[in-house]
């Protein structure tokens, strides 16, 4: 997991997995110039993904829990989908909004993903000002409107704490 | 152009939500059902809906409270139904309690969203929603 973008602790936390270097930082320069303020955190494929959840469900992660994660599909070591199932499947972790965020426009990956229980499937654009443009939307209506579980709550409840 | 359904039981707020969706200036196909049990019926054509057109909605906008079925049960058998399981469903709700947000995340709503109570701030959350779902999403098939 690498720390991207950190603002202070009352701003939305975005967890992004994505295995290609470039777009990691095409998403990173697009969020910071769409002008939402957010924390960003990537992890580099769907295994660095469920550790990292894993992580913030036994405390390691720093109480870190995302408010939303952004999923890329084709990565190596565990792909999208399977990252996606594993949260979709786990108590403490699945009222976290996940986001396909991915080059695929393949009607057999969207069908996948909702029924997986992806709150969204998006196709990556390729210009960056499409890319920005595509991010603003999304942030307004994610960080903006929509309300959130917390998750933190969740992972406690799950582990039997107060 | 989104082909939207609202499940919502009262008379002022459909009004509101059709006036609200109106000026947004992005031209969304609106329907209502007034109570969860009309909602199932339409979704699986049944009742007074046997002989409605087929297909299903791009985005289901769901209140909670509602006379009949109310919206979290009418989510649970969304989510249990295999035709509707990848129906896009957005909570749209005056609730705030936090065991109704988690509960409708973890029954598979897509999003929760609060019902803004000036008619100015409801314009511009139909606004972020409607660009949201039609201009960035891709919708699973409706078929």
């Amino acid at each position: 997991m690498q720390t991207a973008i950190q603002q202070p602790d009352q701003c939305a936390r975005i967890l992004v997995a994505d295995d290609d270097p470039d777009d990691r930082m095409m998403i990173e320069d697009a969020l910071e110039d769409c002008g939402i303020r957010v924390n960003l955190d990537f992890c580099v494929d769907g295994q660095d993904l469920v550790d990292h959840l894993q992580g913030v469900k036994n405390n390691a992660g720093s109480g870190s829990a995302p408010d939303l994660i952004l999923l890329d599909i084709n990565m190596p070591r565990m792909n999208g989908l399977e990252a996606l199932r594993s949260i979709k499947e786990d108590p403490a972790l699945k009222t976290i909004p996940v986001i396909m965020l991915t080059t695929s426009r393949e009607e057999a990956d969207v069908i996948t993903s909702y029924r997986l229980g992806c709150n969204s499937f998006i196709t990556k654009p390729n210009l960056y000002d499409s890319l920005v443009d595509l991010l603003k939307v999304l942030s307004e209506y994610w960080i903006d409107f929509v309300k959130h579980a917390p998750v933190q709550k969740a992972i406690d409840d799950t582990l039997g704490r107060d | 152009m989104l082909k939207i359904l609202i499940a919502e039981d009262d008379p002022d707020d459909r009004d509101l939500a059709q006036e609200a969706l109106s000026m947004t200036g992005l031209a969304s196909e609106v329907r209502f059902v007034e109570n969860g049990q009309e909602l199932m019926d339409y979704l699986n054509r049944g009742g007074a809906y046997a002989d409605r057109e087929p297909g299903l909605p791009d985005l289901l906008l769901l209140d909670l409270n509602m006379p009949r079925m109310d919206g979290r049960v009418a989510l649970r058998a969304i989510r249990e139904t295999p035709a509707l399981r990848l129906l896009p469903v957005v909570v749209l709700t005056t609730s705030r309690d936090i065991e109704d947000i988690r509960y409708c995340y973890e029954t598979g709503a897509n999003s929760f969203m609060t019902k803004p109570s000036r008619f100015q701030d409801l314009i511009d959350a139909m606004r972020k929603l409607e660009d949201y779902w039609a201009n960035v999403v891709n919708l699973p098939p409706s078929n």
